[in-house]
């Protein structure tokens, strides 16, 4: 077990710089996902952390001990791979035996330890085979137990479930959930499904264009984004977003035709903001109701629990999640209802969280 | 195309390369060098010497009847084995790869005949095509005198090219089919849907994807000519008669290990050399083409 | 294809059977001249049906042309040359691929040209360097004036020899030295995710552990194609074991068929002559029907 300090890290190639200057800091034993869309260097970081990259700037640090120029193998460190990269020549025994081989430990000692590994990830009966005879979960498997056989200080994963069905990855979520508990190990999982990304994580960091958006509690990162991006990036379907400008009493969004009266704190007229709702936060009520807006009805798409619904908001795209047991129809009218306590604001220059409007008493829309 | 991974330690990188880096220095850089030195000094066998002429090695050459003779020679039989190497070859693949019955009998015996040593071949020929035994005797007892590679310089270059192109329509038809194979079968299907024939679809779609392949093998067949000649004319006319068979690279040997006139051959590999160099640009020019059909 | 070519048909397999007869009749006429005695091979025409001499022709070519130890050379420099070409162009192609260091594309480029120019052009000075080895590194040494500094400090005059005429290593040595193979992996080597590479360096292996464990055995096919290529290609070599075997302990089969040539003047023994051609002409034949595979993956490979 292990922390690993990051501070300021950077990675430039030639051309481009993919990662600029990043920190962070992981306590040993942590379950720590790195959630990001695909180029936001999040598996440069995960590769620099491994040793398999160059760190171009700054320092990265494990157990206090300063690795930029250490080898992979000197860091203590095991890494699951997104194709698993199995040895295709070898079979399931001598893929998990590789690392101990390499470091010369006894053929005794050796296979007592693969004997060990296979039992946890029931890999058993197929340690003589070669990885192209077996199935996705398997190759999956083998590659956790390649990493586990070293006992290492820090577990890294990139994306190591996306080649797997929707099924498979449900199940082997659970298994390295389960498999962390018991080991208790720093881990550093990397991914771009959120979905993984929000039931792994004991932390999760949202990563975007080789900056870390933020840190924190899945929870944390879901009910207070601390940027737009993060708040669109994390949430399905994604969170709405409707522009606005402040102004002398409130809020006008959608070009003046609507009007949230919050009082205005701290923010200039004419300052550009975004208000975000979450779909799960609006409320479908009547058409017409006291303080809901009208809007017309695009598309829905059932889900069996529930529904998404689809609707136009005076030209801007909005979307519902309902439980609940109303079927509007395409074309119809329908009245949102959201709760001021469930919107998020953000500098629309920035992107960053404005907290400024969430300590005031809220006053419904006219 | 370049690896994205790669090893730190360079010292050793290196290190992985020498061996071949030293193998090529001493037995090809250095001989080549040499033989440009040599090409350009008056050398004495075996060292005692040598006297800086300049380019008289090359002027004296190329003066001599017997070096044009050669160089005439070589262009004849690089020209008709290659023709009828590849021509052969081109028609047998293409029907190969028709895949009648027995196509895949045909796949293995066709190329039979490449792995046979140049010599042992020549051999083998030297008494099919000779004069009073074997099988242009019966010929011979028809017409007497109609052949005799012995006396006649013809025959005799007929001969050669007879041996090298069996051993090449081998080689061409691995190519060739290989090429056929290659093409996706839904585009000839898709030519089939369109209309066209067996013939036409030949002409239109098959011949021209692997036009690339033609123009390799037509490099490969006019170099391995200059080279892989030598055995079947050490062992089937030594160069003979009056010179008529005495191909560039026999020639080569002959004036530095016979006449050990080591300046001469010197010239001449270098002239050689030259030759070959500017085909295989050429071809380095076709296979950029070749690129674009993929 | 559905469509019905009954005379097309019957062309292709007239004329591949053409081929075929043409592609088989020297193997054929050969064994049949090999069975023969002295008259009914210089019978005109030699009769078709085998006759009975066939393993004494066979016995006395091997006497004459002494082939035992010299299909033993042979098949040693057939050997060695696609042993040392197998290990050798590996090396290479992956220093080439897997390290970055300054002069890597010079080198590559070293390497290349030596595609360019086969050894039966550049025959005369190789012949030159093989008898003395070592002569390029004495011109260097002498040029550079370090000869004449070395003796004129220790006094020790510098006289590197070092002869390979006549050995196996003369014969194997400068048949290795073409980039043929190198670029045969280094094509291979591209294609290995480099996944298995940083999986490799996540076990702890260095880059010497990671060409033997991982690298080499992939490479299991490509060596067996450029195995078959290379020792084929040897074992077909003249010229140069010609020149080299000035002595004939070490002379190859291929080189000794001019010891079988009939005599001009008296009866021509082309029995004896083709049981020797039979001889030498088998074992590459065994390899090609043998190695199939191996032989058009490898030659296709190597020559692209």
């Amino acid at each position: 077990m292990a922390s690993i300090t990051i501070r300021d890290v950077t990675k430039s190639y030639a051309k481009s710089q993919v990662v600029h200057g990043v920190d962070l800091d992981i306590a040993s034993g942590d379950f720590v996902v790195i959630l990001g869309p695909s180029g936001c260097g999040k598996s440069t970081l995960l590769r620099m952390i491994a040793g398999l990259e160059e760190i171009s700037g700054g320092e990265i640090a494990i157990d206090g001990t300063v690795v930029n120029r250490l080898e992979p193998r000197e860091r203590g460190c095991a890494m699951v791979f997104q194709n698993y990269a199995l040895y295709p020549h070898m079979s399931v025994a001598q893929n998990i035996g590789y690392s101990l081989k390499v470091a010369g430990v006894p053929a005794a000692e050796r296979t007592q330890r693969i004997q060990a590994v296979a039992r946890i990830l029931e890999l058993e009966p197929m340690l003589d085979r070669k990885p192209a005879a077996l199935s996705g979960g398997q190759r999956q498997r083998v590659a956790m137990g390649r990493a586990m056989i070293r006992e290492p200080k820090v577990f890294l994963f990139d994306e190591p479930l996306s080649n797997l069905d929707a099924k498979l990855r449900v199940q082997m979520r659970s298994e390295i959930r389960k498999l962390h508990r018991r080991l208790n190990a720093t881990s550093v999982f990397v991914t771009h499904d959120q979905v993984e990304a929000m039931t792994l994580a004991d932390r999760l960091v949202v990563m975007n264009g080789g900056r870390v958006e933020q840190v924190g509690t899945p929870g944390e990162i879901y009910k207070r984004p601390a940027s737009r991006f993060v708040a669109t990036f994390v949430g399905a379907p994604a969170m709405n977003i409707l522009e606005g400008v402040v102004e002398l009493d409130g809020l006008s969004l959608l070009g003046d035709s609507r009007r949230l009266a919050i009082p205005r704190v701290g923010l200039p007229v004419g300052a550009k903001v975004a208000m975000g709702i979450r779909p799960e936060a609006v409320r479908l009520v009547a058409p017409g109701s006291q303080g809901a807006l009208n809007a017309t009805v695009d598309l829905v798409e059932e889900l069996g629990a529930g529904r998404v619904i689809y609707v136009d908001l005076d030209g801007a795209a909005f979307s519902v999640v309902t439980s609940e047991t109303v079927h509007p129809a395409p074309g119809e009218t329908v009245g949102l209802k959201i709760s001021p306590e469930d919107m998020h604001f953000f500098s629309s220059e920035t992107g960053a969280r404005l907290d400024v409007f969430k300590a005031s008493v809220p006053v419904p829309a006219h | 195309m370049e690896k994205r991974v790669t090893f730190s330690r360079r010292t050793i990188g290196i290190l992985f390369a020498v061996p071949q880096l030293l193998l090529i220095f001493t037995f090809f850089y250095w001989p080549a060098g040499q033989a440009v030195y040599w090409s350009l000094t008056l050398q004495q066998p075996w060292g005692g010497g040598n006297i800086w002429v300049g380019l008289d090695n090359f002027r004296s050459i190329l003066s001599s009847a017997d070096y044009w003779n050669s160089i005439a020679a070589s262009l004849v039989f690089a020209a008709i084995s290659t023709g009828l190497a590849m021509f052969v070859a081109l028609v047998l693949a293409a029907l190969t790869d028709r895949q009648l019955t027995g196509s895949r009998f045909y796949r293995v015996v066709l190329i039979w005949p490449y792995g046979i040593a140049a010599p042992a071949l020549a051999l083998a020929f030297r008494f099919i095509l000779a004069p009073e035994a074997g099988f242009m005797a019966v010929v011979n007892q028809a017409w007497p005198g109609f052949w005799d590679p012995g006396l006649d310089g013809v025959d005799a270059m007929a001969s050669i090219i007879a041996a090298f192109s069996w051993k090449y329509v081998g080689y061409n038809f691995i190519f060739f089919l290989a090429a056929f194979q290659a093409i996706p079968r839904s585009l000839i299907e898709a030519a089939a849907m369109d209309g066209s024939g067996v013939i036409r679809r030949f002409r239109d779609i098959q011949f021209p994807l692997i036009t690339p392949t033609i123009f390799f093998l037509l490099v490969i067949n006019i170099t391995e000519s200059f080279q892989d000649s030598f055995g079947i004319v050490d062992i089937m006319t030594s160069g003979g008669p009056a010179n008529a068979t005495n191909l560039m690279v026999y020639k080569i040997y002959s004036d530095g290990f016979k006449g050990l006139d080591y300046s001469g051959a010197a010239a001449q590999s270098i002239i050689l050399m030259l030759l070959i160099i500017v085909l295989t640009i050429f071809q380095f020019r076709f296979i950029e083409r070749r690129v674009h059909y993929r | 294809m559905v469509e019905r070519t009954p005379i097309l048909n019957f062309v292709t397999h007239l004329v591949l059977f053409i081929g075929f007869v043409l592609a088989v009749a020297p193997f054929v006429i050969v064994a049949i001249a090999a069975s023969h005695n002295l008259k009914d091979v210089n019978d005109v025409p030699m009769p078709l049906l085998p006759g009975s001499d066939f393993w004494l022709n066979i016995k006395t070519a091997w006497t004459t042309a002494d082939l035992g130890p010299k299909l033993l050379n042979s098949f040693i420099m057939a050997a060695g040359v696609a042993a040392g070409k197998v290990i050798i162009s590996a090396l290479t192609a992956f220093s080439i691929v897997y390290f970055r260091y300054p002069g890597r594309t010079f080198i590559f480029w070293l390497i290349f040209v030596t595609l360019m120019l086969p050894l039966e052009v550049r025959i005369v000075p190789t012949y030159a360097v093989v008898a003395n080895v070592l002569s390029p590194y004495q011109t260097i040494l002498d040029v550079t004036g370090l000869s004449w500094l070395i003796e004129k400090i220790s006094g020790v005059r510098i006289a590197l020899s070092f002869g390979l005429l006549n050995s196996y290593t003369g014969l194997i040595l400068p048949l290795i030295a073409t980039a043929t193979g190198t670029f045969l992996y280094r094509q291979f080597f591209l294609t290995v995710p480099d996944e298995l590479t940083e999986a490799a360096r996540m076990d702890g292996a260095g880059a010497l552990r990671f060409f033997i464990d991982i690298l080499l055995p992939l490479s299991r096919t490509n060596m067996a194609a450029l195995g078959t290529i290379m020792f084929l290609w040897a074992w077909n070599q003249y010229l140069w074991p010609l020149l080299v075997t000035t002595d004939q302990s070490h002379a190859t089969a291929v080189t000794e068929l001019k010891q079988l040539i009939p005599n001009i003047g008296g009866i021509p023994e082309w029995n004896i002559a083709m049981a020797g051609t039979l001889i030498v002409m088998l074992p590459p034949l065994i390899v090609v029907v043998a190695m199939q595979r191996w032989f058009v993956r490898g030659l296709i490979a190597t020559e692209k």
